[in-house]
Parts: C-alpha cells; structure tokens; sequence
C-alpha cells in the first residue's frame, strides 16, 4: 500500500480505565477503500480502539486521519474530519423518528441538496427505513435498529465508517443481510474499519485483519489468508 | 344519544379542530387579537383586577415553565436553580426602574429593563454553564441547587438592594399586554428552537449524549446555548414579576419557587409546548381557586401530583405536542407520508 493511499493510522495507542489497560500499544493502518477488521474476544480492547479514534476516551499515542492528527479534537470535529463511528448497541435515539435520527447524523451538514441525496441513497439501501420513517426509532426491531445506525453513519458523509459489532444480537439471516450491506457500501466507496466477534464473516468481507488479545495485536494478515490460520481457527473458528 | 353520535361528534370535533390547526393564518389572527383584548383589557379595565392579576401570573408562570422544560423536558438534563435567574432578572429590572431611570421615564423604558434583567440572567447563566456542563447528570442538578442559595444569601447580604426586607417602589408597569407579549414572544422562541436543527441536538442529548456526539452535534456547546435562553427567559419573567407584585424580597426566590416551576413542568409533561402552557395555568388557577381551603391546599396540590405521576408519568402532555405547535413544514411532510401509505394498501389487495 503506497503512502498516498494510507487513510487511517493509528501508532502506539493504549488506552488505560483507571488501572486496567485496555488497549496496549497498538500499531495498524486503514488504506482508502480496504475494509479493515479487528477481531478478538470479550474484552480485548476492540471497542475501546474505536471509542479512542472517534475521541470519546482519552489516550496515548497518536491517531491520523486523511494526514490530520485528531489527537485533542473534540468528538464532533472528528466527525467533521470525516469519521462515522456505528458504536456498540447501537445508539439509536429511541423518542425520536426515524427521519430524525437520519437528520441527526447531518447535524453539522450545510449542503441541503446533496443531503437530500443520500437520504434518497439511505432509503434506496434501506427501504424499511422509508416505510418507517414516521415511527420511533425505539419501536423498530434489532434488525431495522441496526439499519438505521449504519444510514445514519452514511448520512454524516464521512469517508471512513467505524462499525463496532453491527451482527450483534441479529439473527444469522440478518448477519449475512448485514454483512452483504458493508460490502455494497465499501464497494460505493466507504473505507470500513469493522470490529466483530463474528470472525468467520468479517475475515471473509476483509481485505486485511488484525486479531486483538488482551489489547494487544497478536496476529495480522489478509483477510482470507487468516481464515486458513491455526491459530485463528482455534480461537474464534472452533476448530 | 348513542355511542355512535357521541363518536361522531367527537370526530366532528377533531376534524374541527385540525381544520383549524392547519389554517397558516391561524396564530397570526389569534395573537393579534389576543394583543387587542390585552390592550383593550388594559385601557378600558373591564377585566376585574383580581381576574387581571392572575392572568398576568399565568403568563409568568408559562415564561418560567416553558424555558425550565428546554433544559429538564427537551434536553433531559436536570436544573433546579430556576428561581435563581428569576431573582436576578426581577433584581436588575427593579434597580433599573427604580434607582436608574429618569423620574417618570420608567414607563417608556420598562422593556429595556426587563430585556436587561433577560440579558443579566443568560450571562449568569452562560457563566454557570461552562463550568457545571463539563460533566454530565446529576452533577448540574447540584451545582443549580447551590447556584440557587447562593443568589439568595448574596441579595440577603446586599443592604443597596433592601437585604433581606427586599426591594419596593416599583411601579405597577407589568400589564396584560406586556405579559401577553413576552408569553408569546418566549413560547415562539422555544418553539421554534425544538424544532430546529439545534433543537434536535437538543432532543439527542436527551436521547444518548454519547450517540449524539458521534453524530457530530457539538454537545457542550448545544448545551450552553440551551442553558443560556433558558435562563434569559427565566431572568425576563423576573422582571416582569417584580413589576407586578411591586415588591420583591430574596425568599421569594428560594428553592419552593424553583419546586414550583419544576412541579409546573412535571404537571404539564416534559418536552412539550402545549404541556408547559397546560402546567402553568392549570397550576395557578388551580391553587387560586383552592385559595380558600387555606393551608389544606398545601395538602391537595401534592396529593394530585402524587396521582399525576402514578396516573400519568410523564405529565399531562409528556413528550407530546398539539398540532398547532408542529411546523408546517412536518404536517406537510407528515400528510404525504399518510397518502403515499395510503395509496399503497390501496394498491395492495
């Protein structure tokens, strides 16, 4: 991957709670385009890494994007750098519509027509969202929940998405429909970093890896190549 | 009559009512002619003075609750300093026109001093903002709660400002058409704040400050702003307060009278403009016509929020809004949405 390409760089993050270290040290890069996944157990520091990016926790070491250090930038400038985080759980505003949770992510947003495109995009993507557009984004069901936070990260207009488990809680039709969705978006342009406990599917969608263990990286490589890896098999393929 | 009538009726009546609330001319024609009886109320006096008084509280009232529900209704978080503002608007307006102004030029300069007491309280308030934001829950509830005492003890220990006998020889400069103005003009700016692209920042801090960082709303900031109108608001029922008691003291401001606009809030329902205006007069008529069970009122109103909230918890219009209160622009989006659906089970058998 030539320098020009290099999207995203992180080097020598660690991220501390108190006393427990959650994420050691860590080095990898995201090239415009890749989808890039972190795969690793309960607890390895993967959320964290991404909470860390988009500025939600402090850390050490430096995070660049696009050649601009967000170290120090407040969460709302790394959006505007360019940056959609999908967290964990989703994050769906439960009393407001669906619409408004779409408008939401164009908070910071000017460009009226372009913005009305992508929600026409949003909606083509996803049409369940259209059809319940009106209702409260607390009523729709995992699934649709989940729809609408990856629309409302595409909605921000960002070059880069963070998704933090988006098969999470789904059932394993919806995992493949989600997973299918990542690759149409990537293909449209998006770079992905996507964190999964779900290595199987992630390793297949991934162009490279990197295996996180007690916030360390132990493992990287490309995707597929990985999926052969004895290590990996034992450890989150199940033999 | 039958059930069937009375339904009918009832639908008759609803249709009405949206008829109504979708005409573009309708608060246009209701608030100038709500300004006119104000006015006319006013130069003709053919509105009883007792009758005057409590409308005039109504409107304060309204002001109080409708800018305390930005913070705890629409932004989910909770302050319970309101009073605090309101004494530093009712104090500065009073200074202005009874030590400031020109002999008789206080009637004529009567709205800069309530704008001032507005503009004293959205700067104390912008200066209570940044430090008491910086982290979020129950931490603002306790820094508005000391914010509160001590405005309290410093107007108690000022002997320019009367201590803590109070201030008097204001004169009787709040009348209807001024209450009626600054009602109007505060539920407008509220109004129209919520439901703005800053108001659904707003909404989403309420919702998941987390999520609505990551959506990019510059939270501490929305939150300030927030804070700020909601305190000029505050400090502008205040002024109008004192000029129509004509006499303010610093326990008039205490932690009961903010209580009082919390329970108003509560009352009506949080996150919404129809429930702030439903909570402050149903709230003040309701303790005036109880006036004559004396102290026992004090015994009746908290039994009836004690059934309000198990009855009802989120108040009378919890995070509900009428529709004369919805833009325009939603019914429209609103009204197309139920065609296309319509059209669409239509098409589908």
């Amino acid at each position: 991957m030539s320098r020009a390409d290099l999207l995203l760089s992180v080097a020598g993050l660690s991220v501390h709670y108190d006393s427990i270290q959650a994420v050691d040290n860590i080095s990898f890069e995201v090239a415009r385009g890749e989808i890039v996944t972190l795969i690793g157990a309960n607890g390895a520091g993967k959320s964290s890494t991404l909470r860390a990016i988009s500025g939600l926790i402090p850390y050490t070491g430096s995070v660049n994007f696009a050649g601009k250090d967000l170290r120090n930038l407040a969460a709302d400038r790394i959006v505007a750098a360019g940056i959609a985080h999908v967290p964990e759980g989703r994050g769906i505003f439960g009393n407001l519509t669906v619409r408004e949770n779409l408008q939401l992510a164009c908070w910071q947003r000017k460009d009226k027509s372009k913005i009305a495109a992508d929600l026409k995009n949003v909606f083509a993507l996803f049409p369940r969202l259209e059809e319940r557009s009106k209702q409260l984004g607390g009523m729709l069901s995992g699934g649709e929940q989940q729809m609408l936070a990856v629309g409302r990260a595409l909605m921000s207009d960002a070059q880069m998405l963070l998704l933090d488990e988006p098969s999470m809680g789904l059932s394993p039709v919806l995992v493949r429909e989600i997973f299918r969705i990542i690759r149409e978006i990537n293909q449209a342009g998006k770079t992905i970093l996507l964190v999964e406990q779900n290595a199987n599917m992630s390793l297949h969608i991934a162009s490279r890896a990197y295996v996180l263990e007690t916030g360390r990286i132990v493992l990287s490589g490309a995707g597929k190549e990985l999926t052969g890896n004895p290590k990996v098999i034992e450890a989150y393929l199940g033999g | 009559m039958s059930m069937t009538k009375i339904k009918a009726a009832g639908t008759a009546l609803l249709n009405q009512w949206r008829f109504l609330a979708g005409l573009k001319y309708f608060w246009p024609v209701f608030l100038a002619a709500g300004l006119a009886f104000c006015i006319a109320a006013d130069v003709y006096d053919f509105v009883d003075l007792y009758l005057q008084l409590i409308i005039i509280y109504v409107g304060i009232n309204i002001i109080l609750t409708a800018s305390l529900n930005l913070i705890n209704g629409y932004m989910g978080e909770f302050s319970v300093g309101h009073a605090g503002f309101m004494a530093i608007g009712a104090y500065i307006a009073s200074i202005l026109t009874v030590y400031v102004f020109p002999q008789n030029t206080a009637g004529i300069l009567f709205p800069a001093a309530i704008l001032a007491g507005g503009m004293g309280a959205a700067l104390v308030g912008f200066l209570v903002a940044i430090p008491s934001f910086k982290t979020r829950g129950d931490y603002l509830a306790i820094v508005t709660l000391a914010f509160g005492m001590i405005v309290k003890s410093i107007l108690e220990n000022i002997d320019a400002v009367g201590g803590p006998r109070g201030l008097l020889g204001m004169e009787k400069l709040t009348t209807l058409p001024w209450v009626f103005f600054w009602t109007a003009l505060c539920v407008w700016v509220i109004r129209n704040l919520v439901y703005s692209n800053f108001g659904r920042g707003v909404l989403s801090i309420r919702e998941d400050e987390i999520a609505s960082d990551l959506m990019g709303v510059n939270t501490r900031q929305v939150k300030i702003i927030a804070f700020v109108v909601s305190s000029f608001f505050a400090g502008i029922a205040g002024g109008l307060f004192a000029h129509a008691l004509q006499f303010i003291n610093p326990r008039m401001f205490d932690i009961l009278k903010s209580t009082d606009i919390l329970i108003m809030v509560y009352l009506g329902g949080i996150g919404s403009i129809a429930g702030s205006i439903l909570g402050a007069v149903i709230y003040t008529v309701l303790l005036e016509i109880l006036r004559p069970l004396g102290v026992w009122r004090m015994v009746f109103m908290p039994l009836m929020l004690v059934l309000l909230m198990i009855y009802r918890p989120r108040g009378i219009m919890g995070m509900r809004e009428i529709r004369l209160f919805t833009p325009l622009r939603d019914l429209v989006t609103e009204k197309l949405w139920r065609q296309k659906k319509k059209e669409a089970s239509d098409a589908s058998p």
